[in-house]
Formats: C-alpha cells, structure tokens, sequence
C-alpha cells in the first residue's frame, strides 16, 4: 500500500468567512509527486471547491507559489516525500491581500514593474536593417542572472520590508529594472533611477536577503538591490557636484 | 453598458503580445483589450526551449529554409505562406533583439544559432535553453510601455459574439469577480495556443485547453487539418516535462534497452558521433516518435512504473557543454526526474506537444468570419503542414501576430457599428452561463469526464490510428458530451471559482477532440503526424489538400477539403540522413 500524507489546507471564501482557516486531506504520496499533484488530486477527486493557480507544472510559468510548511515555494517544484511523515502545511504566499484559499491578489506588483520602465530605453534607435546590437557573451552575462525572474512573487512573500511597508517597489521589481540598466543595449538607466531613488524605492531594503535565498530562479535580487544603492549613491553625489550636463 | 474596444487580443502569450505591439505601433489610436485567463507572462510560450529558427548565417539561405520547412511538413505546407514565413523570421527575431532579448551570443557579439531537427543548417537562434521564456518576457514587458494596450488579466472568454457575418465582441467571465461582460470589439484577434490537454500525456501546461479553437468553430469559422497532432519524441515519464531537441543538437544520443542508437533503423541515416544535420537524432519529429512505437512493438524499450521509454544519453558531452548550452535540461532532470544527464541516462517518450491544425486563416491571419483573426498554435495557416519543424513556432507567432495585427488595426480603422442584435446575443450568453451556474447539482464528476477524454484521444487517435479505432474514439467522445450535460460543480463561489473554468474548458475540449477524431478518420492515407495503419501510404491523389472541419447548427460536422498551394516544390519523397 502506497503511503499518504496529510495536506493542511488553509480555506477562505470571502462570500462566507472571515477568517481562513484549516481543512486536511490525506492524499497518496509516491515518491514522483510534488505538492501541486497532491492539490490536484483533492481537486479532482476530493473536493472541487479548493482554489489555486498552476499552469506549467515544470517551474517556468511562476503560478503557483505558496506557502508550504511557513516557506515561500514553487508548489510544482517541492515533493512531497520532502516532508514525510507530514503533515504539511498549504497556504497563500504571504505580504499579499487573498483572494480565495490559496490565491493571492497581485495586482501591486503588476503596478509597480510598469513604473521601473522594465524596457530598453534608448536616445537613438538603431534601423533593423543595421543589424543586431553587438552583445558580447560577457555582457550578457552582466545581466543575464537579473532576467531570469520568472515573476513568482517568492521574494515578496519573503521579503519583510514589503510586509511592513506595502509602498516598496520590492525585490523583482528592482531586480527587473537592473536587468535593463546593466544590458548593454540600454540608455535608461536614469530614467528608471527617479523611482527607485524614491522613500519607498531601494532605500528601504536593509538587506536582509531574504529574497536571494528563497528565489528558485537563482535571480539573487537582494545582489540587485545592493548594487544598485551603489550606482544610486554614485549618481547622486553626481548630481551634487554636477549639477547639469554631468557626463 | 458593454465595455468596448477597437481590437481586442484573446490570449496573451507571444502571439497575442507581438499583434497588440504591432497594432499599437501602427496606429495609436486603436484601443487594445489583450483579454488572458492567466497574467500574460505565465502563457504557455513561456515552456519554449531550444529555440527560434531565422535565416542569418551567409552559408544559409531563405529557399533552404523553406524546403526544410516544406519537406518537414511532408508538403502539405501552403509554400505561399512558408516562402512569406521564411523572409520574415530574421527580421522579427532580431526585432526582437532591439527589444531586449536576451539571445545567446558568440564571441564577437553577434546573436549564435544552433543546429536544430530537420533543419539543413543551423538558423535556430536560442536564448541558452529558455527560449520562450525570455521571447514572452521581452514581448511583455515591452509592451507595458504602449498606453493604449490595456489588459484584462485572468478573463475567460467563453463566447464570440458574431452578427451578419462580422465579429462584434467576446463575452467573457472575470474569473475574480464571478462577472460575465459583454466587451464590443471591431476586430478580434485568437491567440490562445494549442490544445494539448485533450491527451493525457502531454509538455502543454494546464491551460491549454483549445479555447480559441472551440470559440472559432462554435462561431462558425472552420478548424483546418485538425488530424496532425505532433508528439515530441523525448518527454519525461509521468510529468510529460519536455527536453529540448536542443539536447539532441547539442550532440545527445537516443538508445534502445540495449544502448544500441536504434534511429539507424529506420532510415534516418547512419550513426556519426558527432551531430548531423537532417539525419539519426536531427530528423524530424514525427519520423523519431513513429520510431519509438516500432522499437517497442519489437520489444526493445525498457519498462517503467509511467510506461515504456527509451534513453537520451548526454553524458559523453560533459558538465561544461550542458550546463552553458542546455542548463535547464539538467534543472529539469534533477529537479523532477532527480537523474543528473552529467552521469546518467534521461528516460524519455513521445508526448503530445504541439497542433499543426488550427483556425483555418489566410496568409494575413484573417478567417472566413469578417473582422476575426487567428495566429501562433491556435491557427492554421499552414506553413506547418503535416508535421512542424522543431524552432519554428517561435518564429510563427512573431511573423503571423504581426500579420494578424497589422490586418486586424487596418480593419478596425474602418468605421462600423455593433447592432443590437450583439449585445442580446451577450445576454443570452450571461443567462446561459448564469443558469449553469445555478443548475449545477449533476452527478457527473469533472475529472472523470476529462480522464475518459484524455483516455479516447491517445487510445484513438494517437502517434498510429486506424478507421476501427477512430470510429470507437468518436462514438465515446460522442457519449461524454452527452454525460457533460450532467456534470456537477461544488463549488459554488462567485470568487475565483477554477471548477466553473475547468467546466468551460472541458466543454471546449470535447469539441475539439471530436474535430481532431472525425478530422484524423476522413483522411485515409498517412502523411506526417498523421500515420494510419490501414493507410500506410501518402496519397497526392486524394489528399494533397487541407481538410477543413465545420461546425453545423445543429452541432454536428461536415468536413471538405481545400487544395494546397504549391509554388516551387513539388511533391517528392522526404529524405533524411543522406
């Protein structure tokens, strides 16, 4: 007889309650299956109501980020035999307002990655028929790690800047604006520094870096931020001493 | 009072980002609705791999390209469409170079290309292994900074509103809200990608559930060549996670039991160490998942807990060339299969992975209803033919967005009117939706409507069908729609309610299996994807044409058949490894 595990599900339905609260399901646990199968197995064969999002199942499309036993985790990456003998503890990834069980509204992130300006920006614009911009493998390294972020909202959840002070654009979003202001085809960097520099911009990080140690994308957006208080500070003093026309 | 705008985008993934970029930069003053039932950035696009095929190299030329193309699709590519396909990939990958892309680069700078299946030169151009991921990622993100796309994230469009022959809107669920909207439209543009959850093995994510299909051919617009369903010959057992034919480009090995390189059987050439284009591990898809079956039926695969595989052997490549050319294979493999490819074998087998049929459009991306649009996997254009080239559907949903989107903007800038016949068509809809809602006591259970599907398509019409076994697969399909009427919902929130999508979605589903069965059983011979075993042979005669399946009123199907366009190659045998 295969084992089974219990999976504590935190439950909450706006129309009906106000609090969450916990439901278990034991659910089977070979040694294949990660937490994301055992939701799937109570919403297929235990109980329709249970609410999550999924899509890619192969830690790509970043959907289906919860809370698994108090960590922020990629439900499709995280087995379940991990935890044996459980009971394993399922709920929405924290810092956002929730929806529903296990979904999480993150419209606040959507808001703020417009505001960092997370596309190239440049003065002059090359013609296609110039070719492509030279891009040596160095310089695509310099930012490659920072556009790896697949959106997740790990870090957020993690990070407790943002869970003091909603107002911090917060680690992917920074992470993202470095991603363009480090390729070597952008000229945006300043653009993007007015809403970075602000109260509730990079300042607020106190590099706790939580953010770098749960991302499952290896993006290291506390690295991001600490360099770019750096670049920020530099430029700042800049502008001090250079007023206008600083080169 | 309805919501309305100019265009609006069905589906948000690569397709649907490059058209609304491509509206937006041709005339600014459309209003875009890009409506997606995920965030654009979690669409499928995003599980792309090896990568996006686009003449550059001065070695290379646009006609091979287009032969490769062609002779890959066992010449039912429409070469109108494919010579208009090859010209434009380079100028739209590199487009999106000036967007950011982040193109894997050589020394010099210049973007790198790779050696890909099928294909007589290497013009795969790949962003290391992540190739889809950083072409949506670039798409999105560019097109935050066009005012005039606004979005509608996580809405579920159900149905088309059409009315004397025009589109007019959609009417769709706000899956947060509960809400069912009527949204006016002068032009609307599918691109919701494929349909790979009607099987059950599958590298499709959750979501591709064939939406934009059923919407079209519910509508009244024809699917085309809906019997070619390609697998990819190397998934991972029990996920269906795919790894990359960028691992057989990079120089991987695919062995039977025995260790023995078994393609060299069935004429795909000869076993060289090194990678050989158009030949053993580089021939194309359908040939190496059609081998897999003979392999098995001659008893030389090895069994698993999650059915029988062959292995991909990568070891002899080393930890370097994987981890700088294809690091998310070995992510993938540790992280879901824990076999590490630096030391170990991969177990694979063919799994359901792409839709060459779709939305019958024209070389525009237009369909036969005025004012729609369809392009990327949901359409079917067809540059694909019979069997779609590995690293070419990157590249096809840049060229053919753009194409639907600049033909979608020129439309819709023509002055028109929805009448009222549209917005009560909406309110039948919001009644029919509303009492679903209600009535939703059935004892039928979801699951096990969609398990029996899944189970009928791979039974019926799987990598090798026949007449018998498609006309059983159709006569299920028949009786499960009959049980989806009594199908019950638990859930009975307003707020994210996923069961009442997944409802929707199955009920999408069922149709387009039954169009992929009736199509698969009308076409007796067997040519790409498509293989009969009671029509071994390919038959120019009778099928050099397209089948299209139509919806009738009465919700049966009628198919005919539509002449390919053939305009420098004729047919001819399809050779590989020489």
């Amino acid at each position: 007889m295969a084992e089974r595990i219990t999976l504590q599900v935190a439950r909450y339905r706006p129309e009906t309650d106000t609090e969450a609260t916990f439901q278990d399901y034991e659910v089977p646990c070979p040694k294949e299956w990660v937490v994301l199968d055992g939701l799937n197995y109570i919403k297929d064969q235990l109980d329709g109501t249970l609410s999550y999002r999924w899509s890619c199942r192969m830690g790509i499309c970043g959907s289906c980020g919860m809370t698994v036993n108090g960590e922020p985790r990629l439900t499709c990456a995280t087995f379940l035999t991990d935890y044996l003998p459980g009971p394993i503890r399922v709920e929405p990834l924290r810092n956002f307002p929730i929806v529903r069980d296990l979904v999480v509204e993150i419209g606040d992130f959507m808001r703020k990655l417009v505001r960092v300006k997370p596309w190239i920006i440049r003065d002059h614009e090359q013609p296609l028929s110039d070719g492509e911009y030279r891009q040596t493998p160095d310089e695509l390294s310099d930012y490659k790690q920072f556009s790896m972020c697949i959106n997740c909202m790990l870090c957020y959840s993690a990070c407790p800047i943002y869970g003091l002070d909603p107002k911090f654009v917060g680690p992917a979003a920074i992470a993202l604006a470095q991603r363009y202001n480090l390729d070597s085809r952008d000229e945006g960097a300043r653009e993007r520094l007015e809403i970075l520099s602000e109260h509730e911009g990079i300042w607020g990080c106190t590099f706790v870096g939580e953010c770098t140690k749960v991302c499952p994308k290896n993006v290291d957006p506390a690295g991001a931020i600490q360099r770019y208080k750096l670049h920020s500070a530099v430029e700042s003093l800049k502008a001090f001493f250079m007023p206008r026309g600083a080169p | 009072m309805a919501a309305s705008r100019d265009v609006l985008l069905v589906g948000g993934g690569g397709a649907g980002l490059r058209a609304a970029i491509a509206i937006a930069e041709t005339n600014p003053k459309l209003t875009i609705g890009v409506i997606s039932k995920v965030y654009p950035m979690r669409s499928h696009t995003v599980s792309a791999e090896g990568g996006a095929a686009g003449v550059i190299r001065a070695d290379d030329s646009l006609d091979e390209h287009a032969y490769d193309t062609i002779s890959g699709g066992d010449w039912l590519s429409d070469q109108d469409a494919v010579e208009a396909f090859v010209e434009e990939a380079p100028r739209e990958l590199l487009r999106l170079e000036h967007w950011g892309c982040p193109w894997s680069r050589e020394e010099d700078g210049r973007v790198g290309v790779r050696p890909f299946g099928g294909m007589k030169k290497m013009r795969t151009w790949f962003a290391a292994d992540k190739t889809g991921f950083h072409m949506l990622h670039t798409l999105f993100q560019t097109s935050l900074k066009y005012t005039t796309i606004d979005r509608f994230d996580e809405w579920f469009v159900t149905r088309l509103l059409v009315d004397d022959g025009r589109v007019r809107g959609v009417v769709a669920l706000d899956i947060m809200s509960g809400k069912v909207e009527v949204i006016t439209a002068r032009a609307v543009i599918l691109c919701t990608g494929g349909c790979g959850r009607v099987f059950p093995f599958t590298t499709n994510a959750a979501i591709k559930s064939g939406d934009g299909m059923a919407l079209a051919y519910r509508a009244g617009a024809p699917l085309k060549d809906m019997e070619f369903v390609q697998y990819h010959p190397t998934g991972l057992p029990f996920t269906g996670i795919l790894i990359t034919e960028a691992a057989r480009a990079e120089g991987g090995y695919l062995i039977n039991k025995d260790g023995y390189r078994y393609l060299q059987d069935y004429n795909l050439g000869k076993p060289e160490p090194k990678p050989v284009l158009r030949s053993m591990e580089l021939g194309p898809r359908d040939r190496l998942s059609q081998a897999f079956v003979k392999e098995f039926e001659k008893g030389r695969t090895i069994a698993t807990s999650y059915g029988h595989v062959v292995h991909l052997d990568l070891r002899h490549l080393g930890e370097k060339v994987i981890d700088s050319k294809i690091p998310f294979v070995r992510e993938l493999c540790l992280k879901y299969q824990n076999v590490d490819p630096v030391s170990e074998l991969i177990p694979v087998r063919p799994v359901v992975h792409y839709m060459m049929g779709g939305v019958h459009t024209d070389i525009n991306g237009a369909t036969p209803i005025e004012g729609l649009y369809a392009a990327g996997e949901v359409a079917c254009v067809s540059i694909n033919g019979a069997n779609r080239l590995g690293s070419n559907s990157l590249p096809e949903l840049l060229v053919f967005g753009t194409r639907a989107g600049l033909a979608a903007a020129e439309y819709a800038s023509r002055p028109s009117f929805a009448g009222t016949a549209v917005l009560a068509q909406g309110r039948d809809e919001q009644r029919r939706l509303e009492t679903q809602f209600q009535q939703n006591n059935g004892h039928e259970r979801l699951a096990v409507i969609r398990d029996e599907m899944q189970k009928t398509m791979e039974e019926s019409a799987g990598i090798y069908r026949s007449g018998e076994s498609l006309c059983r697969g159709a006569d299920r399909l028949r009786t499960l729609r009959d049980r989806m009427a009594g199908v019950g919902i638990d859930d009975g929130s307003r707020t994210f309610n996923t069961e009442r999508v997944a409802a929707l979605e199955l009920s999408f589903m069922l149709d387009v299996a039954e169009a992929i069965v009736i199509s698969a059983l009308k076409r007796e011979e067997s040519r790409g994807a498509h293989q009969r075993t009671d029509f071994p042979s390919r038959d120019d005669q009778r099928y050099l044409a397209h089948s299209l399946i139509h919806c009738q009123p009465d919700g049966s199907s009628r198919l005919e058949y539509l002449p390919v366009t053939i305009t420098r190659w004729p047919p001819a045998e399809r050779v590989y490894g020489k």
